[in-house]
């Protein structure tokens, strides 16, 4: 089979505009906005074969395929999601989209506020999971999906198809939360609040208006995401990777670049700050921080899921230090004393909390299995 | 969802005592064969843990729930008095903890099912006899690269029980897929107990 045969081929995005306030966790309402989005593979006559696919800190609606042959790069989820592929676009209708708040599109801080006319920066408003999860189900009625055949993310993507689970019990049929948490540790929260004061403290950041100034808080934003960048990977991926290389073979005894992982991280973190948008980053880590469905219920998870009627699967990664097995088998401890449906893999991997991108055979047949339940459960 | 239609004579004889719509752990479960035939055939509610990831994987695609862990590190996903049955197939010869364990599963469910090979099985006691460590179906290992470490004969097991002043519900004992009532302790290569807290 040629590498062809199983991706989605040339996609293109779509958007989609809501004119129904929106009223946020946080108090304020959202008069109107727009959720730009992808889809693979076709909506069944019934509509039960849609599956959501929901973004992480970083991430975005172009989840695979390239949107045009010379298009370098696939989306970010590419390995994962096309014809024959765990994700099958030949049974599943695939629904990507950008977040509420996000960069690539979606109504966030660096679009225009129709009131002013002026880019919403610091005025626009902190959007939570729960919002998040309201605002997708509007697109979901605006697609014709009733019911989700499975919501899917990682990391602060999981936390959404948890939330799910919990807000619309009815809708979601599967829930697949991997290398996730019910919420945030304190160390988590000290990771994030070093991201934002990075952003924050940069003089070119201006109080969030900084595109009316013309400036983009560069160093602030490539600081935060080689921050995270290093939570991102396990200590022994690194080593493997990078180990000690020097770039030159030598100590030059000075402070540039040197070490093979400096380089990485820097050129991580300037590819970064070309395009992702500052605010959007602080909103992101605050709705991680915001994170806990429990909170609603006296701090008590196993009430807040007992609403949910979802099959859930919940796979971790043995190298995973940002959200360890252990928070993920909170989740599951927690799914088990609701009785709910549950699944759960600690799969081994290297690849620290990035593995729920990569392609470690265990987990690709997780997947794989996995879906193909779901797969037999639209088709019965 | 396909279910195995008949099971191994050793899983056949746990699924019997299992009571229709009663909510199981299976401890080891391996591919899920015997949660998968209970869920088909007695509409139980069930999950089962194993250690092995691609276990996990197997029974995910026979729509068993499993949970990845270890059992040598007790049973804390899951709280007290959660399952009707706690079944612990041919393992507890394999663990460290095998006290441990036992209390868990009665910690977690209202009876355990423990089988195991039995040590004092004829056939054993001849191999012994004839000077080496006892081989055979139920017991496929050599010495050297057996993971059995702790071997029992019935009266043991009996004794494990009568110290934590646990109650044996029930015990049967099989050769070969029949039932053995003469001699067990001899004639027996499979024993199968139910255990409730006294």
């Amino acid at each position: 089979m040629s590498s062809n045969a199983s991706s989605v081929g040339i996609v293109s995005a779509q958007r989609a505009l809501f004119d129904t306030p929106l009223p946020l966790a946080g108090g304020t309402v959202l008069p109107s906005y727009e959720l730009v989005f992808e889809t693979y593979g076709q909506l069944n006559a019934a509509g039960s074969n849609a599956i959501l696919i929901c973004h992480a800190l970083s991430g975005h609606h172009h989840v695979a395929g390239r949107y045009s042959a010379d298009d370098k790069a696939a989306g970010w989820w590419d390995n994962m999601i096309g014809p024959g592929k765990p994700i099958d676009t030949n049974r599943f209708f695939v629904v990507g989209l950008n977040n509420l708040g996000g960069c690539h599109g979606s109504t966030g801080p660096s679009s225009i506020d129709p009131v002013s006319g002026q880019p919403w920066g610091s005025r626009f408003p902190v959007v939570t999971v729960p919002d998040w999860v309201t605002a997708q189900a509007r697109l979901a009625d605006r697609l014709g999906v009733e019911r989700w055949a499975a919501v899917i993310g990682g990391s602060l993507g999981g936390m959404q198809a948890l939330q799910w689970a919990i807000d619309y019990p009815d809708r979601v049929a599967n829930a697949l939360v991997i290398a996730s948490a019910p919420k945030l540790s304190a160390q988590n929260i000290a990771f994030n609040d070093v991201a934002r004061q990075a952003i924050i403290t940069d003089p070119d950041f201006c109080g969030g208006d900084f595109y009316a100034q013309g400036t983009i808080p560069r160093r602030g934003l490539r600081l935060a995401r080689m921050l995270g960048h290093i939570t991102y990977l396990s200590d022994d991926g690194m080593g493997e990777k990078f180990g000690r290389m020097l770039r030159s073979g030598e100590y030059k005894f000075g402070y540039d670049v040197e070490f093979e992982i400096e380089s990485y991280l820097r050129y991580q973190g300037d590819k970064f700050s070309d395009y992702f948008d500052a605010n959007t980053y602080l909103l992101m880590t605050k709705a991680l921080d915001y994170f806990d469905p429990a909170k609603d219920y006296g701090g008590d998870l196993v009430a807040a899921l007992q609403r949910a009627t979802a099959s859930f699967m919940v796979a971790s990664f043995t190298s995973d230090w940002r959200f360890s097995p252990e928070r993920s088998r909170e989740t599951v401890k927690a799914l088990i004393a609701a009785g709910k449906r549950v699944s759960y893999a600690e799969i081994e991997s290297v690849h620290g909390h990035d593995a729920f991108l990569m392609t470690d055979e265990p987990y690709m047949n997780l997947m794989r299995a996995y879906l193909q339940r779901v797969a037999k459960e639209v088709a019965a | 969802m396909s279910a195995p239609a008949s099971l191994r004579p050793d899983l056949q004889m746990i699924a019997d005592w299992v009571t229709p719509r009663s909510r199981v752990l299976d401890l080891g479960c391996g591919e899920g064969d015997l949660l998968a035939w209970l869920q088909a055939h007695k509409q139980v509610s069930a999950y089962g843990v194993d250690f092995d990831v691609n276990n996990v994987v197997r029974c995910v695609a026979a729509n068993v729930n499993a949970i990845q862990g270890d059992l040598e590190a007790g049973l804390a996903e899951f709280e007290d008095q959660r399952f009707d049955h706690v079944v612990l197939s041919q393992t507890i010869q394999a663990m460290h903890n095998t006290e441990q364990i036992l209390l868990e599963m009665l910690r977690v469910g209202r009876e355990a099912i423990v089988t195991f090979p039995n040590f004092g099985y004829w056939e054993n006691r001849w191999q012994i006899l004839k000077g080496r460590m006892p081989v055979s179906d139920d017991m496929p290992y050599q010495w050297y690269n057996t993971p059995n470490i702790h071997w029992c004969m019935l009266g043991d097991f009996d004794a494990l029980c009568a110290k934590n002043g646990l109650r044996v519900v029930e015990r049967v004992v099989m050769t070969g897929g029949r039932r053995v009532h003469f001699l067990p302790n001899l004639r027996g290569s499979l024993a199968f107990y139910r255990v409730t807290r006294g």
